[in-house]
């Protein structure tokens, strides 16, 4: 059997909170799972168990060989004991030391020389060399969250946890700091759990996902599966994404770029990405759907479609597509009834460019 | 002046002032950090001396350690001396009695750091005790000052107790302001005015210390 970290406990609260986890996940080399749920899911009181910050009220935590925690052995092993690594949400950097001090803070058993070039190596590696001297007050968001990843990697820890790593940056430094990290922890041939609400941070650092809301999971799996497959509508309704596909760029000019996806091309906005694979996301409600022979429209991807299969939810139907590659529309009841749709029927599905999300794959 | 009483009172203060140091940390971080509910009742303990009359703490440790207590003749049998009327005794008393204003800054100054910093240098496989010296120590720093020179302070003015468990023995445990009352009573109002204009200018300029050392702020 191969080492992994095998997790399954719960957390009560006096308030009458009950908090249930259950996964597990292979315990050496690269490989992340995503705990992914609205805020107050109890997604990072998780995190937090993993750590022995929290300490669970029944079951287990083991991580290859090693007992974490056993409830009922009354064993729970405090978090210097366990060698992990935790990105906190605002990074809770040490105010009063220096960048370089900060990422060097566990490493004080090293020999000084061999503690340098460590932390040399790290800066370099993580973009954020010259800023040794730095305190974290002086230092932007992107660059805080970079020692901060710095500084938890530093003693090699045997699992990295990290806790909403990219919400406290701006959009654009989000997305630039999204693909770079996906890179960074493969390098880092680190096993991952992430906790995060953004859809796109999930699909893009995750191989395995847990969708997690009132402190139970709902469904878990292949990120990808999860994300474009939700099991019921409560998932869907927390993923928010309803289409994820593998595509592929296959260029970009001027700001846009042609992505293949399955056997047709979309036009999608492509700010920082160049040619080479991707996942492509779509929202159900960016999908408009129509019959017959529309008059000239903005919408960029004009596809042919044939529905699959019409689930009524509420006021909305979800309708199942055929487009060239599985494509989920989300549409008001009356526009179902107006356009007849019926499963296979065929309608065109409208996508505007900007409304294709672009994830690295 | 009485120099000699000078001399008491210092060795007093610094005394009182080293062991609130090394017994008033581990509690204020106990305090600050726990999330028992008991700890309001330990609180309100230490916060006692605030609101009684030292004469309320000095006729409970005068019984607790007089000859006819068992603790008294234990402590007799141990050192050769009853704790009462020594100097051991006005450290005792002065320790208890200055237990609030030096725990209570420095709980509130280690409350006052992000918990979040405590957590991250523990996951970084610090212990507790190497966490409290290289992250909770240098952020509440000015705070345990505060502290420590506001329990300094007051044990140079503290009277009540000095003189329900010291009496008022010469060198051993008269102390400044035991010295001004000496003085009153034997009508030499130029003495105790002499000792006193030095207490109030003492007491003037710590506080004026104290409130500048609040308003340091740490390059943060």
């Amino acid at each position: 059997m191969n080492a992994e970290l095998v997790a399954d406990f719960e957390k009560r609260y006096a308030s009458g909170t009950i908090i249930r986890a259950a996964f597990s996940q292979p315990a050496e080399g690269f490989f992340s799972t995503v705990l992914f749920g609205p805020s107050g899911s109890g997604k990072t009181t998780v995190l937090r168990c993993l750590a022995g910050l929290e300490r669970p009220d029944r079951g287990s935590i083991r991580m290859a060989a090693q007992t974490w925690l056993d409830a009922d052995a009354g064993i729970h092993l405090r978090p210097q004991a366990r060698g992990i690594g935790f990105l906190f949400q605002d990074y809770a950097l040490f105010p009063h030391l220096t960048a370089e001090r900060n990422i060097s803070y566990s490493l004080g058993q090293i020999p000084r020389s061999e503690r340098r070039a460590r932390v040399k190596k790290l800066m370099e590696m993580l973009g954020i060399a010259g800023l040794e001297a730095r305190y974290p007050h002086q230092l932007s968001a992107g660059q805080q969250q970079r020692v901060a990843l710095a500084r938890a990697v530093a003693p090699q820890p045997r699992l990295l946890l990290l806790d909403e790593p990219l919400s406290a940056l701006d959009a654009p430094t989000r997305q630039q700091l999204r693909q770079d990290l996906r890179a960074t922890l493969a390098e880092l041939k680190t096993p991952v759990v992430v906790v995060t609400h953004d859809p796109l941070e999930a699909v893009s650092l995750a191989d395995q996902a847990v969708v997690m809301s009132d402190g139970q999971i709902r469904q878990k799996g292949p990120t990808h599966e999860v994300f474009s497959r939700p099991a019921d509508p409560s998932v869907a309704r927390i993923v928010g994404v309803e289409t994820i596909e593998p595509g592929k760029i296959l260029e970009v000019r001027d700001g846009l770029a042609r992505v293949q996806v399955g056997t047709v091309e979309l036009l999608t906005i492509a700010t920082t990405f160049s040619v080479g694979p991707v996942y492509i996301c779509i929202r159900g409600e960016e999908v408009t759907l129509e019959r017959g022979q529309p008059p000239h429209t903005s919408a960029r991807n004009r596809l042919a479609a044939r529905v699959i299969a019409l689930h009524p939810e509420g006021a909305t139907v979800r309708v199942n597509l055929d487009c060239g590659f599985p494509l989920t529309a989300l549409v008001t009841r009356p526009a179902a009834e107006q356009l007849n749709l019926a499963a296979g029927e065929m309608v065109i599905a409208l996508i505007k460019a900007p409304a294709i999300h672009l994830v690295p794959r | 002046m009485d120099w000699t009483a000078a001399r008491v009172t210092l060795e007093l203060a610094g005394c009182t002032t080293l062991i609130l140091f090394v017994i008033g940390l581990p509690l204020a971080y106990w305090a600050a950090t726990t999330r028992r509910w008991w700890r309001v009742l330990v609180e309100a303990s230490i916060a006692l001396p605030i609101l009684l009359p030292p004469t309320v703490l000095g006729f409970y440790l005068l019984l607790a350690t007089g000859p006819h207590s068992p603790l008294g003749r234990s402590i007799e049998r141990l050192t050769g001396e009853l704790l009462p009327f020594s100097f051991g005794g006005i450290l005792v008393g002065s320790v208890l009695y200055n237990l609030p204003f030096a725990v209570r800054p420095f709980t509130s100054a280690i409350a006052g750091i992000d918990r979040k910093l405590i957590e991250a240098s523990w996951c970084l496989g610090i212990s507790r005790l190497g966490t409290f010296r290289r992250v909770i120590f240098p952020l509440a720093w000015h705070g345990i000052l505060t502290g420590l020179v506001l329990a300094f302070a007051h044990t140079v003015g503290e009277f009540g107790v000095v003189l329900m468990l010291g009496g008022d023995r010469p060198g051993i445990t008269r102390t400044l302001s035991v010295s001004i009352y000496d003085s009153v009573q034997s009508l030499d109002y130029a003495a105790a005015g002499r000792t006193s204009l030095v207490l109030v200018l003492f007491a003037f300029a710590v506080l004026s210390a104290t409130y500048a050392l609040q308003r340091r702020v740490l390059p943060v």
